[in-house]
């Protein structure tokens, strides 16, 4: 066979697998089944409008309320990470392994019977319980990244921050941060897709009715419509806020990724 | 050391590690003196710039600017720096700040002026450096040239009594060389204060009053700039020259222009 037969049989046997895996699907699959319980219209409709004023609402809430915090105490760890004071280098090694290595679920346990025991006599916000898990998970990751950002801003930066009479200090919040933002504005945008999908967790901090979020408020409505499409519909609302995300970050990979080189260099 | 006297020098020493990278430079330039260090790459020039900011902390020896003693752990370097402008040969304007911002930062943050005041000042240099119009760009949308010029007008926004230029036209495309070595003459004819690694020998024979040639860490031979790059007594000057002013020339050492 010469190299042009090869390729075009190569080809032709994968498309007949695809075929074969389709049709096997197509026959063995309980349609009817499958499409009484995801699509049923009537148990669609009656998610409307709470799925959106209240379950998404509160997704979006709780994953903006997670990220602020998230983003705060990370851009601190990187900081800490970068510091000539040992026992903050290593404080924040020990942070982000720590919260790295633990499933989300533990900690949102962990906060929502630790604060009540640290704090008695409070009574537990169950807003703030969720930005504190949500933050204290992805201040983790994002002290890293932020780090690397920091770091991959040019020496030369520096220098002429240095030599213009600015302290360290200033230089790094002036000229520094910045421009580690623009470097790391895509990988954080994959921080906000990852923690959209955490607040699900919520559900673990006993949220009244009016406090959840999609997940939990679709597996609520399984058990009053006796259907499976109220998953559907709060998957399909997930999709509303991460597509659009997803977008937003690949222009962002596109402007500042390749692109511009900070400093603007040689 | 006179009143006059702005930048001095002395007995310094730098290693990096193991490497000796200045091995006891003395330097001394006199208010409204332009001098040029020339050298071939490697000679610890950069090092030694960088060293009269404290870009590098020398090992051992005495650097004073405007009589301060900068070595001395307790001066306030931030200070001191001020009045010391630096010129890099990678320009390194602030990416993220249009080209007005990047002149105005350090004159809000550092010296606190007002914002007015602050534009006031940073559009004068920007006229000096001839890119008034260009005040709305950012960096990355600027020629090498043009970039290198906002870096000057950058540091002669901070008012500094020296100026210190690391190869400056270094990375520059050579038809963009005349209009940055154009901006440095001219702060030469107002009377700037200018220590200028370079390898543009026409420049240093025209503009400085001082040039000091460098090899291995020390420097080997300084004077008139007729004197040394028109008539060098070493042989190391001789054989750099010869290398640099006729880069094809490959006989003996003769460095006459
Ligand atoms: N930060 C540094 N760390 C280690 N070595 C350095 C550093 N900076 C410069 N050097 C070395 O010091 C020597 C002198 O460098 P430099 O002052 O840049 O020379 P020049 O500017 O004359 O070309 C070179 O061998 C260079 O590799
Ligand atoms: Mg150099």
């Amino acid at each position: 066979m010469t190299r042009r037969q090869r390729a075009s049989a190569f080809r032709a046997a994968q498309y007949a697998l695809l075929l074969v895996i389709i049709l096997v699907f197509a026959f063995t699959a309980n349609w009817t089944q499958l499409r009484h319980s995801f699509f049923n219209l009537e148990a669609a409709a009656k998610q409307f409008p709470d799925v959106i004023t209240v379950a998404l609402k509160n997704t979006i809430v709780y994953t903006v309320l997670g990220f602020s915090l998230g983003l705060a105490l990370g851009l601190v760890l990187a900081l800490m990470r970068l510091s000539s004071v040992g026992p903050y280098r290593w404080f924040a090694r020990a942070y982000i392994e720590f919260f790295r290595g633990l499933p989300a679920l533990l900690i949102f346990i962990a906060v929502g019977t630790g604060i009540p025991l640290a704090f008695p006599g409070t009574s537990l916000n169950r807003n703030v319980a969720i930005m504190v898990s949500l933050g204290i998970i992805s201040a983790a990751y994002m002290a890293e990244t932020i780090r690397a950002g920091i770091q991959a801003v040019p020496r030369g930066q520096i220098e002429a921050a240095r030599s213009l009479g600015m302290s360290p200090g200033r230089a790094m919040i002036t000229i520094v941060i910045p421009q580690a933002f623009r470097i790391v504005l895509p990988p954080l945008a994959n921080e906000l897709i990852m923690l959209t999908k955490d607040t699900s967790l919520a559900f673990l901090l006993a949220t009244t009715p009016d406090q959840q979020e999609l997940a939990q408020f679709a597996r609520q409505a399984l058990n009053t419509t006796q259907s499976l499409t109220p998953i559907l519909v709060g998957g399909l609302c997930y999709l509303v806020i991460t597509i659009p995300l997803s977008l937003v970050q690949q222009r962002l990979e596109r402007r500042f990724g390749a692109g511009v080189k900070p400093g603007g260099g040689v | 050391m006179s009143d006059n006297t702005v930048i001095e020098v002395s007995e310094l020493h730098k290693a990096f590690g193991d490497l000796q990278v200045l091995r006891g430079v003395d330097l001394r330039v006199e208010r409204g003196e332009v001098v040029c260090i020339i050298g071939p790459s490697g000679s610890g020039k950069s090092t030694l710039l960088r060293c009269v900011n404290m870009l590098e902390q020398p090992n051992a020896g005495r650097v004073s600017v405007d009589g301060v003693d900068l070595t001395d752990p307790d001066v306030d370097i931030d200070a001191a720096r001020r009045r010391i402008g630096m010129v890099f040969q990678s320009f390194n304007l602030f990416g993220h700040l249009n080209v007005l911002d990047n002149l105005t930062v350090a004159q809000r943050k550092v010296l606190k002026r007002d914002k007015e005041n602050a534009e006031t000042v940073a559009r004068a240099n920007l006229t000096k450096v001839g890119l008034s119009e260009k005040e709305k760009s950012f960096p990355n949308q600027l020629s090498g040239g043009q970039q290198q010029r906002v870096a000057i007008a950058r540091a002669l926004s901070m008012d500094p009594d020296v100026m210190l230029f690391d190869e400056p036209t270094s990375a520059l495309d050579p038809e963009l060389v005349g209009d940055v070595l154009g901006v440095m003459r001219q702060l030469a004819d107002e009377g700037m204060t200018m220590l200028v690694v370079t390898h543009e020998m026409q420049f240093a024979r025209d503009v400085a009053d001082k040039v000091l040639f460098m090899d291995g860490g020390v420097i080997v031979e300084q004077g008139d700039p007729e004197q040394v790059i028109g008539a060098p007594q070493h042989e190391r000057t001789k054989s750099f020259l010869a290398r640099v002013l006729d880069p094809t020339h490959h006989g003996p050492s003769d460095p006459a222009l």
